[in-house]
């Protein structure tokens, strides 16, 4: 390849956290005037490597030049006066404000009359049309940031990245929330602004509007760099295989369950309250089977299981019980039929940090059989409580001085199997598990992996969301799949291959047809 | 990683109260010795014994996670309909002229009734309307404060201080049983009650956990809906207690009865450490809150401190309680 033009070079980078090797002698080389994808699985290291680039994280070595010098960012701010500016995932407009304010803010132009700095909207106004002007973008500049649909927040987002003289613009899932028609805009502007010789780094899960839009390849796996290729010389399966190319190693225990034929749980055509959620979802669960859960960020994995359990609002489509029909609204009713969900938010919707190990672990089941623990009368059966602790603490193998510890002292895999035993103690039929070993350590894992077989042998079914594919195809019976709020496919967890199951992820053959029609 | 170290710090942390209320009292004893005897702290507590009954029902409030500033009104309003239901039978100007002359669990269960009903009104207004709880109460306290001044101000009574209450019901306020006032054993067994209620039942370890995380208690099945209309219920009751109470104690009532007491209920929770973002609190922590604004009043004054110090003293120990919160619960996050 050759090296003209090349605006942002990345060698060598690596960083570390606690624990983890985040990225491992990375590099990354960008050209003037093109489109550079960065491809990964979840957890690859395209983030990290990117916040090094905009001056979030500091790379504990390796080298970063612009323009051919070496730079080090002091922060965000150093990083974009230096020609770096970063579309984030999640926006943060100012709603409130209108669209010319949301540009400026923080370096509006000013009067300076006696002491005072007086606002210049007539320059902000001019300033703000001659950029959206010169990138074709056609909002009011006027107009309150509230009222602006998504796609054009981000068209807002690019101009301002722009007015800060941006040499590289890094767009982090720009099209996540957008539509067919939108990311049709947005395409547009990004081939305007690379016209005007801006690099692009565009971070995407979706191959096909790679392929589109990019010039370059950049694919990372577990921290390290694949490598970078012309996009004219890739395909969605060469991809693929450059993305998940690892080997299994024995991380997970044998299997001694057999899943049975009986149907547990059935949802037929479930689609979700929220138009931007899952739709039309039907799958079926066995006695005894463990079904693996796959798909991206955004495939909507979460809303379709907390629907199942009662804390979101379906739409249409039925769930079915041991054959008979079951309308669950809450958690409560989920519990009642059997139903258990660890969520996949520890801090935010599991753990009570300031409550004892004991206090958080018969919450669940305190809550749903009282009587259990009060004899309907109105005094707290201590005993029982302090047994029912006990017997998990010691099965789940949790590491703690006391059961009166509060469980924010804990690590969090074993603030994980505290939660795993309070849904246990609830004896389900049925046990939802979202990202079950999201950071913990690979010991916990291997025993909550174990714990997964074991509810399996003894007739009760699982249901895991995971994003790591070795675990997927490492604990599933089969794994079903999902992408963008549609159900992509199930496959056989003996046969899949990490292939398929990306393909299955990030396609969803049944939708283009749909859109196009429309 | 596992944290059981009991080092002085968090130690000193954790009973900073009980620390800070002993060496108040050290202090003023150190200055003027007939502090420390029999009566003064008989007063402190009979003066403290309303306040108590008050922070209890706050308490709960705070606990789960929420915030009320419609307490004091509900006071004010409880302690109006009890006394309007206990005026002795020839009482001049009686409230309600035809009335005979009731037992006295009638006005007290009568202020409680009124108080769980406006519980139960910020309950619904906060957890079905969605309103924040800060601003709901501070409605509900309004509405309360208006229909209060109507009562007030009905014929015949037309905004004339109550008097003339039965013997009986003065006596809750004034009497003593072995040398014990009546109303402090009444505000002890309130305390006892919500011990109970907090640490040994059901209900109890629910409110906790909803002021714990709200999101992870409703996805462990709790009905985060119900704990609310519970914890603003019992809340409702111990301000028609403390309304009656009042009410016997003074041998009196107005419609300006009980302002500000919501505000100085929060104050004690805090300062007996409650933590303002829920999940947090004991009986014992909220009690020595009680106390210790009133060991500062009534020791500011037996030492000859102009009593106006108080409330700058008493505005320092809120700030510095909650400064204290953060750093133990805000910084673990």
């Amino acid at each position: 390849m050759d090296n003209t033009n090349i605006v942002l070079e990345m060698k060598d980078i690596s960083k570390s956290f606690p624990g983890v090797k985040a990225l491992d002698k990375v590099s990354l080389t960008v050209r003037k005037g093109t489109v550079h994808a960065l491809m990964g699985e979840n957890g690859a290291g395209k983030s990290t490597l990117m916040k090094c680039a905009f001056g979030l994280y500091h790379p504990d070595e390796g080298v970063i030049k612009i323009d051919g010098e070496e730079v080090t960012f002091q922060d965000a701010r150093d990083a974009m006066d230096k020609g770096i500016s970063m579309i984030h995932q999640e926006l943060h407009p100012i709603r409130t404000r209108n669209v010319m304010e949301n540009i400026w803010v923080g370096r509006i132009p000013y009067k300076k009359i006696g002491p005072v700095h007086w606002v210049d909207e007539k320059k902000m106004y001019e300033d703000t049309k001659a950029l959206f002007d010169d990138l074709d973008i056609s909002i009011d500049p006027k107009r309150s940031m509230g009222e602006l649909a998504a796609a054009h927040c981000q068209l807002v987002e690019i101009a301002r990245a722009v007015s800060y003289g941006a040499k590289v613009i890094i767009m982090d899932e720009p099209t996540s929330s957008l539509s067919e028609a939108e990311v049709d805009i947005l395409f547009r502007i990004i081939r305007k602004l690379t016209a005007q010789g801006v690099a692009v780094i565009y971070i995407s899960h979706k191959m096909d509007e790679i392929l589109q839009i990019s010039h370059e390849v950049t694919i990372m796996r577990d921290g390290q760099l694949v490598g970078c290729w012309p996009a004219s010389e890739l395909t969605q399966q060469i991809m693929v295989s450059r993305m998940v190319g690892r080997e299994m190693s024995n991380q997970f225990p044998p299997k001694v369950h057999t899943p049975g034929e009986e149907v547990v749980l059935e949802a037929c055509h479930l689609t979700s309250a929220d138009p931007r959620s899952f739709k039309d979802v039907s799958f079926q669960l066995h006695k005894g089977e463990i079904l693996g859960l796959g798909g991206l960020v955004g495939a909507q994995r979460t809303e379709l299981m907390e629907s199942i359990f009662g804390l979101r609002p379906i739409a249409s489509g039925t769930i079915r019980i041991g054959g008979q029909e079951a309308k669950i609204t809450c958690p409560q009713a989920a519990i009642q039929k059997g139903i258990a969900l660890l969520t996949e938010e520890r801090r935010a919707t599991g753990i009570i940090p300031m409550l004892s190990i004991e206090d958080n672990l018969v919450l669940a089941n305190q809550t749903a059989h009282p009587r259990q623990y009060d004899g309907g009368k109105l005094f707290l059966n201590e005993k029982k409580r302090t047994g029912d602790t006990q017997k998990y603490i010691d099965s789940l193998a949790i590491k703690t001085p006391s059961q009166k510890t509060q469980i924010q002292n804990l690590s969090g895999g074993n603030q994980q199997k505290v939660l795993l035993g309070r849904w246990l103690l609830t004896d389900p039929d049925i046990l939802i598990l979202d990202e079950p070993t999201r950071g913990i350590d690979v010991g916990a894992k291997y025993e909550i992996y174990s714990l997964m077989t074991q509810m399996a042998a003894n007739g009760k079914s699982v249901i895991m969301i995971s994003s790591e594919m070795p675990e997927l195809m490492g604990m599933s019976d089969r794994i079903m799949v999902m992408c963008e709020g549609h159900l992509s496919g199930i496959l056989d967890g003996k046969t899949a291959t990490d292939e398929q199951i990306m393909m299955l992820a990030s396609t969803y053959e049944g939708a283009e047809e749909g859109d196009i029609a429309k | 990683m596992i944290k059981n170290k009991l080092d002085t710090k968090s130690l000193l942390m954790d009973y900073a109260i009980y620390v800070i209320l002993t060496a108040l009292v050290v202090i003023i004893a150190v200055i003027s010795p007939k502090f420390l005897s029999i009566n003064v702290a008989k007063d402190i507590l009979m003066q403290s014994a309303v306040r108590i009954v008050v922070a209890m029902g706050c308490m709960f409030i705070i606990i789960s996670g929420s915030a009320d500033l419609s307490g004091g009104r509900m006071v004010g309003l409880a302690a109006l309909i009890a006394a309007s239901l206990a005026q002795t039978a020839n009482a001049s100007l009686k409230f309600w002229p035809n009335l005979p002359e009731l037992p006295i669990f009638v006005p007290v269960l009568a202020a409680m009734l009124a108080g769980v009903c406006f519980g139960v009104f910020n309950g619904l207004v906060v957890s079905k309307l969605k309103v924040p709880a800060f601003l709901a109460t501070l409605g509900t306290q309004m509405i309360i404060f208006g229909f209060s001044s109507l009562y007030f101000n009905m014929e015949p009574n037309s905004s004339q201080p109550l008097g003339s209450l039965l013997k009986g019901f003065r006596n809750l306020g004034g009497g003593s049983i072995l040398g014990i006032p009546v109303i402090v054993i009444i505000a002890l067994l309130v305390m006892l009650v919500v011990w109970i209620l907090l640490t040994k039942t059901c209900l109890g370890k629910e409110i906790f956990a909803v002021g714990g995380n709200l999101e992870a208690a409703r996805v462990s099945g709790i009905n985060v809906f119900k704990i609310q209309l519970i914890t603003y219920s019992i809340a409702g009751a111990c301000y028609g207690l403390a309304g009656a109470l009042e009410a016997a104690r003074t041998s009196s009532a107005t419609s300006a009865y009980g302002s500000g007491y919501e505000l100085d209920a929060i104050a004690s929770c805090i300062v007996g450490g409650c933590s303002v973002a829920g999940g947090v609190g004991t009986v014992g922590g909220v009690f020595a809150g009680v106390i210790i604004f009133n060991v500062l009043s009534y020791g500011l004054t037996f030492i000859g401190i102009s009593p106006y110090w108080q409330n700058v003293v008493k505005g320092l120990i809120i700030i510095g309680a909650v400064a204290l919160d953060v750093r133990k619960y805000a910084g673990k996050k």
